[in-house]
């Protein structure tokens, strides 16, 4: 039997370089052994292939660079949010996705459920966001077969950043919040591709990030009852998509909580236009 | 708009960094302290590019701390400045290198003499009784030249570094509400509050 061909023209990184296929039953023990070697390694390092010349970054520039004749359009307007507050953590996404001016899609889902216990939301490439999350979601489960407990939030976003950060300068666009709840309660992280790790109590992240954050922190405070909360979410979120022309469709709010996340809501922004135009505004009076 | 501020007194340095982490016009967070304890009697503080400082601190904090499990004494100011300096250095001339400024300040655990040093990320390391980071340094240069002299006591080099704020708060366009202040001294680190 012949080693089975990998079509990796790429330079592979010394970890996956090593795999190679059992060519007879005496070999099948050998490549079990060096799998299970391989395993701390794959876990430790970004397994994800260069180009295997000189200037990677120059690699796709013909494709991605504002100029090029054939370029690839990525998803970026967006507009995510999340907030900790006394009973959990509120999550809440818009649903467009835009290709400079044309919207591709409205039923984009943003929020990414890494595990029961563990969101992370999209802003910036959609396939950078999914794929790394993908990942982070199969290096938490890998700590948790080896250590037989559940990843931290702070250990989970740390292993995002750090994954991200070895492709800085490459051209991954991702603005993520990590969010779930650990043995040390509620959580929150922003993580992003230059490699930013920030931990806070509240966030907003992409295009009508801006929008948002006037709605959400004029009525945050952390003792909102969840009613509250979620109807604070969806209401920031709304307010961006009136604004942003490239955040709109529905808006998706998760909360989590002690035993995981819940789906909460999926509402069409119209509907809440009409929902909200017929309430009247709230007393500005001190 | 990131400032760093730091001020060597008599037996401590005094250290300042702003709170607030900005990206493009937006705030994102407000309370998040730039630096990192290399070991008990030294403090290293950082600005620069997104992703690149944290990386960087910890990178250099581990490998101090690694330093000392192996050999089983911390080093001083001087010995990790030209350690930093030296990694700055390598990175410069790296197809990626690392875009962050940075004070470190430091006491010799023994006679508590404090040093502090101002290093960028073309790797230019100098020793300096008081430096700034940012635009700071075009406000708060001029207060510490005429203010600042040896052996200050804790209170003299806080009430000098309120000058300096104070100075910002009334000339500078950025809005720095929060500082994060740390003493270092022979007792190690400590935040305090001005």
């Amino acid at each position: 039997m012949e080693t089975t061909a990998t079509l990796r023209f790429l330079d592979a990184p010394a970890s996956i370089a090593a795999f190679k296929h059992a060519a007879s039953e005496d070999d099948i023990e050998a490549t079990a052994s060096a799998c299970v070697d391989m395993a701390p390694r794959e876990f430790a390092h970004p397994t994800f292939d260069i180009p295997a010349i000189n200037n990677p970054v120059e690699f796709l520039k013909h494709q991605t660079s504002v100029d090029a004749k054939n370029r690839i359009k990525i998803q970026h307007g967006t507009t995510t949010l999340a907030f900790k507050f006394n009973h959990g953590v509120i999550v809440a996404v818009d649903s467009r996705a835009t290709g400079g001016s044309y919207i591709a899609s409205q039923t984009v889902k943003k929020v990414i459920e890494i595990n029961p216990y563990l969101l992370g939301t999209m802003a910036g490439g959609a396939a950078d966001c999914s794929y790394w999350e993908r990942e982070l979601g199969r290096r938490c489960r890998i700590y948790e077969l080896n250590n037989k407990e559940r990843i931290s939030v702070a250990a989970a976003s740390k292993l995002l950043a750090n994954m991200v950060y070895a492709y800085k300068g490459m051209g991954l666009s991702m603005g993520t919040m990590v969010t779930g709840w650990d043995k040390t309660g509620p959580q929150l992280y922003y993580v992003d591709s230059d490699g930013q790790r920030l931990k806070a109590d509240l966030f907003s992240v992409g295009s009508g990030s801006t929008y948002a954050y006037g709605v959400l922190d004029a009525g945050y405070k952390p003792d909102l009852t969840p009613a509250e909360a979620i109807d604070l979410a969806r209401r920031s979120i709304f307010y961006a998509t009136y604004r942003d022309a490239y955040s709109g469709g529905f808006v998706s709010i998760y909360h989590v909580k002690e035993d995981g996340w819940e789906f909460i809501s999926r509402t069409d922004v119209n509907d809440l236009y009409y929902q909200y135009a017929a309430e009247p505004k709230p007393s500005l009076a001190a | 708009m990131e400032v760093l501020l730091g001020i060597t007194g008599k037996d401590f340095v005094l250290t300042a960094s702003d709170a607030t982490v900005a990206r493009g016009i937006v705030v994102q967070k407000r309370g998040e302290d730039k630096s990192r304890a290399l070991n008990k009697h030294n403090l290293m503080l950082f600005t620069g590019e997104a992703g690149d400082t944290t990386q960087f601190a910890e990178y250099i904090q581990c490998n101090t701390q690694l330093y000392r499990m192996r050999n089983g004494m911390d080093l001083s100011t001087k010995a990790v400045a030209s350690y930093v300096r030296k990694e700055l250095a390598t990175s410069l001339r790296s197809r990626n290198p690392y875009t962050v400024n940075l004070l470190i300040g430091g006491v010799d655990p023994k006679t508590g003499t404090p040093s502090l040093y101002w290093l960028d990320y073309l790797s230019s390391s100098v020793k300096l009784n008081y430096a700034a980071h940012g635009y700071a340094s075009y406000f708060c240069m001029s207060t510490m030249d005429r203010y600042w002299k040896e052996g200050l006591s804790l209170d003299e080099a806080v009430n000098l570094l309120k000058k300096c704020l104070e100075e910002l708060k009334v000339r500078f366009i950025g809005n720095l509400p929060k500082f994060v202040v740390k003493v270092t001294d022979v007792n190690g680190i400590r935040e305090i509050e001005i």
